[in-house]
């Protein structure tokens, strides 16, 4: 299994062998991180460029590390979400960073596509680090990361995500991640950000709550955002957690030894308790640490010859 | 004056619903004579044996954009991509800049149509003062200047009460009404269809319901106040459902559908091409499947193409803030002929009917039919020649299709508007 | 690629590993602090029949780590597609001990640089050697191995498959020839 793709815009895309290979490139890269020099000099002289048009100190750090520990250099340009809108063009802005001899661009961006824009504009790599609410692959990658680190395997396990579904790159991600790697996926959230057709991507929609946590081995809560009550789509925070929130209760319906997840940041005692964010089960911040690992492989195998297209 | 033989080709009629072998005589702009083996002294000839002559092709809803977005189409260019296309007339709408809401806009268009002599262009006006859904236009005025139609296409009028009125208007003046049915409240920040490919690719979705609700309003009002109304664009099965029954019940409804609904659905978003962005959205499988049937059972009554040029900088850019529109002259009577006269969906007379007859009639237009002493407004089609989409050709300044790379097989080869020939490919005429 | 000429079999190896594990132990005075690293892929089979020949014959355990030189070559940026990154699992600490890094071959010395490379990132050793099967020659940095099984020389254009019974099924080393044209590795 070689990895063929100039670039990674979706996990919609990928097979389970390419993702295979992306977890276990990332299970070599993990050592790395726990050496004393966390420095291998693989990427020495490429140019990662991270253009984030969103705030995310989370991901740009996470690939900033992940450049440096492989000896490329990195830049990171934060863009102002207006500049999205005017100012110069995102495929002049694409064109300008490839002529500066950016070999992969890293790019997170408000609005859904934008890295395939940018793929189809230039020569070079593009990791799409989110756009809008399409995917975040890398983010999925990780989560597939953890889970497989923690159970061994991915295929038949049953993974609960609960929340905005609609507004959720993250969710879209995982969804695709974990049906292609043999997993089962079940969502639940409000039916007003539940988006239609959605179970063409194998998930399954649960009318309750209880119905998506029930032998579940893998718990995933969504952030819910304040903005979507003022539009309407919630009535209110509070009726949210009761009928949404993870809680202890909640999360007893699951196996024993689920995993509990959040993509970060968290609304503490809204999507979920504080009781269940800082409990065992939860592996929230091992989401960080094999984010970075994931991101190394990543890099390194979208880095790798540029010669050869496709 | 100038005499042109048409000769040996097949002769299409939608209103016997027939086509037989004749020859065309055009003299003096007008049908001259018609019939087999003519043998006219003096006359040009061109040879049309083996095509399908039909009466001119008229596209009832195009957007030239002049005045006011000259760098996306002129009236000269769009003029061009329609006589290339086939069509030998087109019909524009009024969301130009300024807004063809005043007599000046109106004549001026169909002053420069008539300067640059290419294809009969016919201006629709606007309902409403600059389109903004509230103050009436002077309707009487635009019909005496040129307007063949009234619409407040790409800004539908959200106001029941103001829509009521125009209709009520519309009909003492006697021009229909051309409606873009979309309720804005449904469909606001949506870019593509609602379903599961918006879902799919995190796209902001436009749900059938925004066209359906404002469908049946539309032919509510058009039943309590008795004006033609005509929607335009129809893309659901639920929009033809509402239709298909108000048509049984005798309201005075039309509606066209365009070849880009006829033939691609949402899937085709994939990729984030933004040549894929059109308004109203490309749908579901099962909405193109609907809407094939209405064509085929005269729910639908006309092909339209929605021609809406764009320029390539406008359009490269990300999904949601590109502008909505694809051009359609250039490709339309290729799409017909390969995707549903090739498909048996519809006969070629049928077709014929939905590009000339039909649009004709709703818009009490000349031509429709070729007959003696008629107009001498001809489109040659060569039902067996093939091409495959190439934007780069295009006579038009939009390039925005999304069927470039399509081989398409039947093409129109002559149009001859007025007796003369404006475009043609391959047939040469003798002297 | 055909076959040209078999320069090993089972029993060559057995005996040339049996006299490299004592000229490790003779050169470094017994087996205090040594430890054998083995190169992936073939290095790492080997250091482990080494390791097992040592303690036959001091009766001492030597630690066995596993390195993946990927990360460290010096043509990633000239190959089409990246190559698969495994697993370094070396899990004792390198500072101060004599690393004794096992290959099957040394051609360039490439891959010695690399696995050298690898190895001060994990530490400070206090000296590192190198134990390989087969030395064909065509060296181009100034690197030699302490430990060498058989020297074969060998033309640019052969190529010395090493087969090793934990990888391949059978134990013998072998000369190939590339075909004619263009090839690549």
């Amino acid at each position: 299994m070689k990895w063929k793709r100039k670039d990674l815009l979706g996990l919609q895309d990928l097979s389970a062998e390419e993702i295979a290979l992306v977890l276990d490139t990332a299970a070599s890269m993990k050592e790395i991180l726990s050496r004393p020099i966390k420095k291998v000099p693989a990427l020495r002289g490429r140019v990662v460029a991270n253009v984030f048009y969103e705030p995310s100190t989370r991901t740009r750090v996470s690939f900033e590390l992940a450049a440096k520990y492989l000896s490329a250099e990195s830049v990171s340009i934060t863009a102002s979400a207006s500049s999205v809108v005017k100012g110069e063009s995102l495929k002049d802005t694409a064109l300008t960073l490839a002529a500066m001899g950016a070999d992969v661009v890293v790019l997170r961006h408000p609005l859904a596509g934008a890295p395939h824009l940018v793929a189809r504009t230039v020569r070079c790599a593009v990791i799409n680090a989110g756009d809008g609410f399409h995917e975040h692959p890398t983010q999925a990658l990780l989560d597939l990361f953890t889970v497989r680190e923690k159970k061994g395997t991915l295929a038949g396990l049953t993974v609960a995500i609960i929340g905005d579904i609609l507004h959720s790159r993250v969710a879209r991600s995982n969804i695709w991640g974990f049906t292609k790697m043999g997993a089962r996926v079940r969502l639940c959230g409000p039916a007003t950000m539940m988006p239609p057709g959605i179970e063409v991507t194998g998930a399954r929609v649960c009318a309750t709550v209880e119905e998506a946590l029930e032998g579940a081995d893998v718990v995933m809560a969504l952030r819910i955002q304040k903005e979507r009550q003022q539009e309407g789509l919630f009535p209110s925070l509070r009726e949210y957690t009761g009928l949404f929130g993870l809680t202890r209760e909640r999360l007893a319906l699951a196996r024993p030894d689920a995993l509990v997840m959040h993509p970060g940041p968290m609304n503490r005692g809204v999507e979920i308790s504080a009781a269940v964010a800082d409990g065992p089960r939860a592996v929230i911040t091992e989401q960080v640490t094999n984010g970075v690992a994931v991101r190394m492989a990543l890099l390194y195998l979208l880095a790798g010859g540029g010669a050869v297209d496709g | 004056m100038d005499r042109l033989l048409l000769k040996g080709g097949r002769v299409v009629d939608p209103v016997e619903k027939k086509i037989w072998t004749a020859d065309v005589l055009i003299d003096g702009g007008r049908i001259a004579a018609l019939g087999p083996d003519l043998e006219p002294a003096g006359a040009a000839v061109m040879d049309v044996r083996g095509k399908l002559v039909c009466p001119g092709f008229i596209d009832m809803h195009v957007h030239l954009r002049e005045p006011g977005y000259e760098a996306k189409e002129t009236i000269e260019t769009g003029s061009r991509a329609a006589a290339r296309g086939g069509f030998t007339a087109v019909v524009c709408m009024p969301n130009t800049d300024p807004v063809a809401d005043n007599k000046a806009v109106i004549a001026y268009i169909k002053a420069r149509a008539e300067q640059l002599g290419l294809v009969r262009v016919y201006p629709v006006g606007a309902i409403t003062r600059g389109s903004r859904g509230e103050e009436l236009t002077e309707m009487a005025a635009l019909k005496e200047a040129g307007a063949v139609a009234l619409s407040d296409d790409g800004r539908p009028v959200s106001s029941a009460s103001v829509m009521r009125r125009a209709m009520l208007y519309a009909r003492m003046v006697g021009l229909p009404i051309i409606s873009h049915c979309e309720d804005t409240s449904l469909s606001a920040g949506g870019v593509m269809h609602e379903g599961y490919m918006s879902t799919i690719l995190g796209l902001p979705g436009i749900p059938a319901a925004a066209e359906e609700v404002m469908v049946a309003r539309e032919i509510i009002l058009a039943e309590h106040t008795g004006c033609r109304v005509h929607i335009a664009h129809v893309s659901t099965a639920g929009s033809v459902r509402l239709i298909r029954e108000a048509k049984s019940r005798g309201v005075p409804v039309t509606a066209e559908a365009t070849p880009h609904h006829l033939t691609l659905t949402h899937r085709a978003v994939a990729g984030y091409d933004t040549s894929t962005k059109v308004n109203p959205p490309l749908r579901s499988e099962e909405d193109v499947q609907a809407l094939r049937e209405a064509l085929a059972d005269g729910t639908i009554d006309v092909i339209a193409t929605d021609h809406a040029p764009h320029t390539p900088e406008e359009k490269e850019v990300e999904y949601q803030l590109a502008p909505f529109g694809v051009v359609g002259l250039e490709t339309a009577v290729g799409l017909v002929w390969t995707e549903l006269v090739g498909t048996g969906i519809l006969s070629p007379v049928e077709a014929v009917c939905k590009l000339s007859l039909n649009p004709a009639r709703i818009l009490g237009l000349p031509g429709g039919v070729i007959r003696v002493g008629g107009e001498a407004d001809i489109t040659v089609i060569d039902p067996h020649a093939e091409e495959v989409v190439d934007p780069s050709a295009f006579a038009s300044k939009g390039r925005n299709t999304p069927f470039a790379g399509r081989r398409l097989r039947g093409l129109p080869v002559a149009t001859i508007v007025r007796g003369r020939v404006v475009f043609s490919r391959g047939l040469a005429v003798v002297a | 690629m055909k076959y040209k000429a078999q320069i090993m079999d089972q029993e060559g190896i057995r005996r040339a590993l049996t006299r490299i594990a004592h000229e490790i132990i003779e050169r470094n005075k017994g087996t205090e602090g040594l430890a054998l690293v083995g190169i992936r892929r073939r290095g790492v089979p080997l250091a482990e029949r080494l390791a097992a020949k040592i303690r036959e014959i001091e009766g001492r355990e030597v630690p066995v780590g596993v390195l993946d030189i990927t990360l460290y070559r010096d043509d990633l940026s000239t190959l089409g597609h990246q190559p698969l990154v495994q697993r370094t699992e070396v899990p004792f600490p390198v500072t101060d001990r004599k690393i004794v890094l096992v290959d099957d071959v040394i051609y360039t010395g490439r891959t010695t640089r690399a696995a050298m490379d690898a190895i001060m990132d994990l530490g400070r050793p206090r000296l590192i050697q190198l134990a390989v099967l087969v030395d064909r020659g065509h060296r181009e940095l100034p690197i030699r191995a302490d430990y060498v099984g058989k020297n074969v020389p060998t033309s640019r254009r052969e190529v010395v498959a090493v087969r090793l019974v934990e990888i391949d099924g059978e134990d013998r080393v072998i000369i190939l020839e590339k075909d004619e044209g263009p090839s690549f590795k």
